[in-house]
């Protein structure tokens, strides 16, 4: 019944026209599909349908509730924009690829079931690769084989969490897992939770679960990063809402994210990658508020991944029209630029402000809601932490990203203006950060509980603005006095280097030794085989005591020996 | 902002924008310095209702933001020397 579909497989079987319909018709596949999925899900009452009977076990393909409302309807209107974003692109893999990873995305979030959510977790990991190896180079196809194997790895995990939560409960049912608190006895805590919340952790890339993040979607194509940044983590993100809210132990893990990987930001030269670390520190703000788990702060986290989404997706197009007009993103060989593409420059800087959390601008609605729970539930330590790190990301992506790229010292490039489909989706999405921002009422309105809360009191926005601009003051300074450290060709060394250098390292020199003890082992043989055969020859050659011939005479003559011999014997009986 | 038009310059002759006029980044710079100064003695305005102490110190927020971030550009320029790697690292 379509009345019960699951708005994810609209977008999943629709694309399945894609590589069929001309190429003029593609883009309007892709504009249409995000489109009627969206009509469908507004159009869906509330509950569990589209249940299927499996095994004694119950399948609820079609659950549609607040929090999954808010998350499918952000996940439709990142598709839509990201589909403006790529109209341009020609032929079809991205195109199917990219409508699929989105519908899998949608079907995840609106799974009632642990299996519908494992099916969907696992092809959300093996569209999404296309994205990265349509870059169709070397170094894509390896990052790709990487982000692969993680991505898998992570719903094989979620399998196997699955399994033993089904055989010790009875039920499939995609709710509250677990919570996990830091003074509860973990070793009480079924290894099934702990696996599910592993799944998760990797996908929500939790600190030394995260590099697949920068790793891969630096490497995608210039609209292929802009789908990846938008679903993969944000879909962690509400199922660690789903089923673990309340488990503080995600505190202190989300206030890691937010902080660690601004260091790395702030060295990084490919501002692609700049904008993966942030997007980890963003998310970073979003287990915080899960972990919190008051109404408040989930409804912060929910209200936090919208406007993420889209200005997350809005900075990701600004560098994605760098990289397509000038060809390269890499900070070192960037500045200038706001003079060949004006409106790129203003549209990344509201996507700058935004990310900032810049009054009137969306990021300053819901992050307010998370730091505004953390301070009410006596989070001390947890606020200062996210304190620094709304300082430190104005600092490496609302003013690096922006300063770097467009105007800094001229780097003499110059070139045209982005594409209209590109800068049509920039505006889009410019408008939507700038209207939350402005009238945060529509967003609260669709929050997953009911929460009053004011972001504009004289309290919220001037200390906010306190903390920013002294951020900017910072920069100032450091630039005026030399001391900021300049955009250097580099590669900074993070969690990655574990299985690409060190891993790598062992198992080459685990096959090394493997190989060196082989043609030991196997000389040795060889050698106390050729000893054996040396003796063997020694007594047994033709020429040796035992192998020589013999004179037949001697035989005779031996032969009488031992018969006069018998004779004698036989004499004296 | 600094402004270093021979460093890198590959392209046409400079043509500088207004933005890079030596006149307007010193418009920005005051422009800032003026707003941050605004801010910092509006702390006696702010009503503050947080629980926490260290929120009630006067400029708290403006102090917190400008160590934080100087702290985290130098200490992340410290980080270089223990993570920074050529380029082609992992290719090679």
């Amino acid at each position: 019944m379509i009345g019960e579909l699951n708005p994810g497989l609209i977008l999943i079987v629709g694309a399945l026209l894609i590589p069929v319909a001309p190429q003029f018709l593609r883009g309007v596949i892709t504009l249409v599909l995000p489109i009627i999925a969206a009509y469908h899900l507004v159009n869906l009452p509330l509950g569990n349908m589209g249940i299927i009977p499996l095994f004694g076990y119950e399948l609820v393909t079609l659950r549609v509730d607040r929090l999954s409302f808010i998350f499918g309807l952000i996940f439709l209107l990142a598709a839509f924009m990201a589909a403006i974003y790529a109209l341009h692109v020609k032929g079809w893999v991205e195109a199917m690829t990219s409508q699929m990873y989105a519908g899998s995305a949608v079907g995840a979030v609106f799974a009632g079931d642990l299996v519908t959510l494992f099916v969907f977790w696992e092809i959300t990991a093996i569209t999404s690769v296309f994205l990265i190896w349509a870059r169709r180079t070397e170094s894509a196809f390896n990052t790709g084989m990487r982000y692969l194997v993680i991505q898998v790895g992570s719903g094989v995990i979620l399998l196997a969490g699955v399994m033993l939560h089904a055989h010790a409960t009875d039920s499939i049912a995609f709710d509250q897992i677990g919570k996990i608190t830091l003074d509860s006895d973990w070793s009480a805590v079924p290894i099934a939770t702990w696996l599910i919340l592993l799944s998760f952790g990797i996908k929500a890339a939790f600190p030394l679960l995260h590099n697949w993040l920068q790793d891969a979607y630096p490497e995608a194509t210039v609209s292929g990063t802009v789908w990846l940044s938008a679903f993969t983590t944000k879909l962690a993100i509400y199922a660690l809402a789903r089923g673990f809210a309340g488990s503080d132990l995600l505190v202190p893990i989300g206030a890691t994210m937010t902080a660690f990987p601004i260091f790395y930001a702030v060295i990084e030269n490919d501002l692609r990658r700049v904008l993966a670390y942030s997007l980890n520190n963003q998310l970073g703000f979003m287990v915080v508020g899960v972990g919190i788990g008051t109404e408040l702060a989930i409804s912060g986290a929910a209200a936090h991944a919208f406007c993420h989404i889209i200005y997350k997706a809005l900075l990701f197009m600004s560098m994605g029209a760098v990289l397509y007009r000038v060809g390269t993103v890499k900070g070192s060989e960037l500045g200038g630029l706001h003079k060949s593409m004006p409106w790129t420059t203003v549209f990344c800087i509201i996507g700058a402000a935004s990310i900032s959390a810049f009054p009137l601008f969306s990021g300053f609605v819901s992050k307010s809601l998370i730091i505004s729970a953390a301070m009410k539930e006596g989070y001390f330590w947890t606020w200062l932490i996210l304190l620094f790190a709304s300082a430190g990301v104005f600092h490496h992506s609302g003013i690096k990203i922006p300063y770097f790229a467009f105007f800094a010292h001229d780097s003499g490039k110059r070139c045209q203006e982005a594409p209209f489909n590109m800068l049509l989706a920039m505006a889009i999405a410019a408008a939507l950060c700038i209207g939350i921002g402005v009238a945060p009422g529509m967003l609260y309105d669709i929050l997953p509980y009911d929460v009053t809360y004011h972001a504009y009191t004289t309290e919220h926005v001037l200390t906010q603005l306190q903390l920013l601009l002294f951020s900017a003051l910072a920069f100032a300074v450091l630039m005026q006095t030399g001391l900021y450290p300049p955009e250097l060709k580099s590669t900074n060394l993070d969690s990655d280097w574990f299985y690409r250098r060190l891993g790598y390292n062992i198992a080459a020199t685990l096959l090394l030794m493997s190989r060196e003890t082989w043609r030991g082992l196997s000389r040795a043989a060889t050698a106390a085989v050729s000893r054996l055969e040396r003796n063997i020859n020694r007594s047994h050659n033709p020429e040796s005591v035992l192998g020589r011939t013999w004179p037949t005479g001697l035989m005779a003559f031996w032969a009488t020996v031992m018969l006069g011999a018998y004779l004698v014997l036989l004499y004296f009986r | 902002m600094p402004d270093n038009p021979d460093k890198h310059h590959d392209g046409p002759p400079s043509d500088p924008s207004w933005f890079e006029r030596p006149g307007t980044v010193r418009l920005i710079l005051w422009a800032l310095y003026i707003a941050c100064a605004g801010v910092f003695f509006a702390d006696i305005a702010i009503p503050k209702h947080g629980p926490f102490a260290i929120e009630y110190i006067f400029g708290f927020y403006a102090i917190y933001g400008f160590v934080g971030c100087v702290g985290l550009v130098l200490a992340a320029k410290e980080l270089r020397r223990l993570l920074m790697r050529p380029e082609d690292y992992y290719d090679r």
